[in-house]
């Protein structure tokens, strides 16, 4: 049997890199990726392949590691997952992959992520195939939003000769992915790259375009498009609505990630839009967006505070996130649930107000209620309040389409996995269907539906 | 890439660009606005579409310059490019035939009352149109405004131009005047305020549109958000424009001073720039 530990991944010292918004993983060197590949022990029924949604090949991949035949490893992987460099990074690998992996049951699993990432990163630097044009078979496809979920379906129908122009409101494609998710866990860079890869294959892609606004669904269809997939994302933010919300100073996390993320605030005045957080920061929620809040803010100076109802055990967010949180030194202000924003007299935030929590009996989530416990109140001096609650369907586009049948929750109603609507030659798939999920899912779901597109139209020609 | 087709100086603050975007101009109405990104490393700013015109595909714009970006953008010419335009945004202005109605703007919001003032006019309205600002230099478009008002009320602060004092006062005789349906303003938010509370004591139903700090422009960030009729609403989707009499404006105003210390960074940081050139 195979003693070799898993490898640990290189990372910047947490007082050096709370002072930079570089990368906090360092990537494997050749020979940790090697003893890591090491560990695999090839299962022939690969249980680890089950845990993926887009189901990488995984021994196969990690085999020709060991063989030393990266460019070919990471073909592999590309057979089923277009963005490896993407999901080798921030692939909640902990509760999918890596969960079944066979050595997790006694010991540590195969670090099957940060393995994809070695092989991501290896081709970047190193291969210099360019992908080419397929022949056109002259059916134009409409994708509405640049994320995971579109980029992944515009791509699979790019490289079996589908026409496709991609439509997004931003001014950058790529979605969470250059908004939300912080440079320092997904540099840019890579994104930017992948997204070009995309491009390669003559998908092109029209950013200031919001659907719904500047031409609709039907319009589309009058355009010459046969099918069109929807996947524009979870992104409404929410607020607990309490008193001071309104305060100067307080951001949902949506606005203040898209400040720091896709308008580069942390460079300011280098970049023009500003950020304002003051010195002491409260976040509230205990998810992944809390979490990449939380150590944005304290990247910009400040003394943060995470705010969460429960205890750490029942956060969201993925273990890796938080244990990278409090090696920042973002202190974990749990069983707290704020009740009011106080302000000063310019109307800005001057402190948070807030209840001391107890667990109670599980409720319909599982997870332990909290209970308020009387008499706790406290208040915490901040300058300003970052709420990271979750994010519900934005109805933008959804609303101005007659027929698209929607749930309770404004998410879009898919009557099969391949992603279909009520809607005739009309797709959907990402968050707006599951509501706030992963970027493996929001792929795993596009490549459905372009499977889907492909089987429908060719029939049709 | 937009290409600016057309540059005109309205005032020494406030330029007027005709830019090309077809598909844009086609969609555009009365009331909506869009988001503008000058370049690389720039801001994503909202301006009102001021005037649209789908047969020559343009749309126009009017920018005063108050800090960095409208400073930047006020100093383009004619055949630059402006690197990002997004629209049209929010919702078009409710127009029909209402009978009497008071359309006002007060400085650089004459530029977007005028589609409003002109729709109002081919519906069938009787539009009394009130246009002020700090002096006579500050003023244009009065021609404009004439020509599709029933009155024309020029006010300016000091009397150099039309009568001297506030646009409020002539809202206020027109009210007393005549039975008036309904009054659009459009101007600093402190205007709009008073405008709303001339309107008040007479319930009558005021139109203001505002111009809350935004982002995405699309109800992603909720940095718009604004709060009207003690309901949270966003301005980039919910609004621009809103019943003015349930609008709180002094959150509103606190809200928009938020980054008054940052632009003052910005501003400063583009002069020293332009020192640099000059060295
Ligand atoms: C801060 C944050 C951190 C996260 N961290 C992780 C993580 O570590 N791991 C993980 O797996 N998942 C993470 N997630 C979740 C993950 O990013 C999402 O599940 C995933 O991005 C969903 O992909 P999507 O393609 O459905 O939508 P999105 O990525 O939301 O993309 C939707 C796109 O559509 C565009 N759009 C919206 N409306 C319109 C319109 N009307 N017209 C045109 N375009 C439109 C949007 O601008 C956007 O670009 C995180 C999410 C956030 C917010
Ligand atoms: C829906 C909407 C439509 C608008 N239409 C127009 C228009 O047609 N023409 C035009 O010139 N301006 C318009 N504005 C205002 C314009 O967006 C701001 O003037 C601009 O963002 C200022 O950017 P800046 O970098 O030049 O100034 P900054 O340096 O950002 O700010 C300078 C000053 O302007 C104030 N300010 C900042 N942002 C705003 C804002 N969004 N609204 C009002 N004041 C602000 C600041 O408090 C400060 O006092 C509109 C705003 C909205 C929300
Ligand atoms: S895509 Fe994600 S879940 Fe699948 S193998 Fe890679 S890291 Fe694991
Ligand atoms: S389960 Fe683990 S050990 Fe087995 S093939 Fe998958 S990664 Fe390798
Ligand atoms: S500008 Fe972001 S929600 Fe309105």
């Amino acid at each position: 049997m195979n003693k070799t530990p898993r490898q640990a991944i290189p990372e910047q010292e947490p007082a050096l890199r709370i002072k930079n918004f570089e990368e906090v993983a360092l990537g494997y060197t050749e020979e940790q990726a090697l003893l890591e590949a090491s560990r695999c022990l090839q299962c022939k029924n690969s249980p680890c392949v089950s845990g993926c949604p887009v189901q990488v090949q995984i021994p196969k991949f990690i085999q020709l590691i060991k063989e030393k035949k990266y460019l070919e490893s990471a073909k592999k992987i590309k057979e089923t997952n277009a963005l490896p460099a993407v999901c080798g990074r921030v692939c909640p690998q902990e509760s999918q992959c890596e969960k079944k992996c066979i050595l997790g049951i006694k010991g540590e699993p195969v670090a099957i992520g940060r393995l994809e990432r070695f092989v991501a990163d290896y081709e970047r630097a190193h291969s210099t195939e360019k992908v080419s044009q397929v022949k056109s078979n002259h059916v134009k496809v409409a994708i509405v939003g640049s994320g995971p979920a579109g980029l992944t379906c515009a791509a699979d129908l790019a490289k079996k000769g589908f026409e496709i122009t991609v439509f997004e409101a931003f001014h950058q494609a790529g979605g969470v992915l250059v908004y939300g998710i912080p440079e320092f866990r997904l540099p840019k860079s890579i994104v930017q790259k992948e997204i070009e890869k995309v491009q390669e294959l003559g998908v092109i892609i029209k950013t200031n375009m919001v659907v719904g606004k500047i031409v609709d669904i039907e319009e589309l269809f009058q355009q010459g498009y046969q099918a069109i997939f929807i996947g524009v994302g979870a992104g409404l933010p929410s607020f607990l609505n309490i008193p001071g919300e309104d305060l100067g100073g307080v951001y949902s996390a949506n606005e203040f990630l898209t400040r720091v993320n896709l308008m580069k605030a942390y460079k300011f005045p280098e970049y023009d839009t500003p950020v304002k957080i003051g010195q002491k920061v409260a976040v509230v929620g205990g998810g992944n967006v809390a979490m990449d809040s939380a150590r944005s803010a304290k990247r910009l100076g400040a003394e943060v505070y995470l705010i969460y109802r429960r205890t750490q055990k029942e956060m969201p967010a993925r273990t890796e996130e938080s244990h990278h949180a409090q090696e920042e030194k973002i202190i974990f202000q749990i069983l707290t649930n704020p009740i009011e924003i106080l302000g000063n007299e310019q109307g800005n935030v001057k402190a948070i107000k807030c209840l001391k929590m107890e667990l109670g009996t599980p409720d319909e989530s599982g997870r332990r209620r909290p209970i308020p416990i009387p008499g706790s109140e406290f208040i915490l001096e901040v300058d300003s309040v970052i709420m990271a609650l979750g994010n519900k369907s934005n109805p933008l586009l959804t609303t101005v389409t007659p027929g698209l049948e929607l749930n309770a929750k404004g998410n879009i109603i898919v009557k099969n996995e391949a992603g279909q609507t009520s809607l005739a030659n009309v797709w959907a798939a990402g968050d707006i269907v599951t509501g706030a999920a992963t970027v493996i899912e929001a792929m795993g779901a596009g490549k459905k539906a372009a499977q889907s597109i492909m089987t429908q139209f060719s029939k049709v020609n | 890439m937009y290409q600016i087709i057309e540059k005109q100086v309205l005032t020494p603050v406030s330029k007027l660009f005709v830019i090309k975007h077809p598909q844009l101009a086609q969609k555009a109405q009365a009331g909506q606005f869009v988001i503008i990104r000058l370049h690389e490393k720039g801001e994503r700013i909202p301006l009102t579409i001021a005037d649209f015109d789908a047969k020559a595909g343009t749309i126009s714009l009017v920018v005063q310059e108050v800090g960095k970006t409208s400073q930047e953008m006020g100093a383009l010419k004619t055949s630059d490019q402006i690197l990002d335009l997004i629209g049209p945004l929010g919702y078009a202005s409710h127009i029909q035939n209402y009978g009497t109605v008071i359309c006002i703007g007060g400085g650089l919001g004459i530029a977007p009352i005028y589609p409003i003032a002109r729709a109002l006019k081919k519906a069938g309205n009787r539009v009394l149109s009130i246009i002020g600002a700090r002096n006579q230099e500050l003023l244009f478009w009065e021609d404009k405004m004439r020509a599709v008002s029933d009155e024309l009320y020029v006010v300016t602060d000091d009397g150099s131009s039309g009568r001297k004092g506030l646009v409020t006062e002539v809202q206020k005789e027109l009210i007393n005047k005549e039975k008036i349906q309904k009054v659009f303003a459009i101007g600093p938010a402190i205007m709009m305020k008073f405008v709303v509370e001339t309107s008040r004591p007479h319930q009558l139903s005021t139109i203001v549109s505002l111009n809350s700090i935004m982002i995405d422009g699309t109800g992603m960030c909720g940095g718009c958000r604004v709060q009207v009729g003690g309901v949270t609403k966003f301005a980039c989707v919910d609004g621009p424009e809103f019943e003015g009499l349930d609008v709180d404006f002094d959150n509103l105003f606190k809200r928009l001073n938020y980054y008054r210390d940052e632009e003052k960074v910005a501003i400063k940081k583009q002069h020293l720039c332009r020192l640099d050139n000059i060295k």
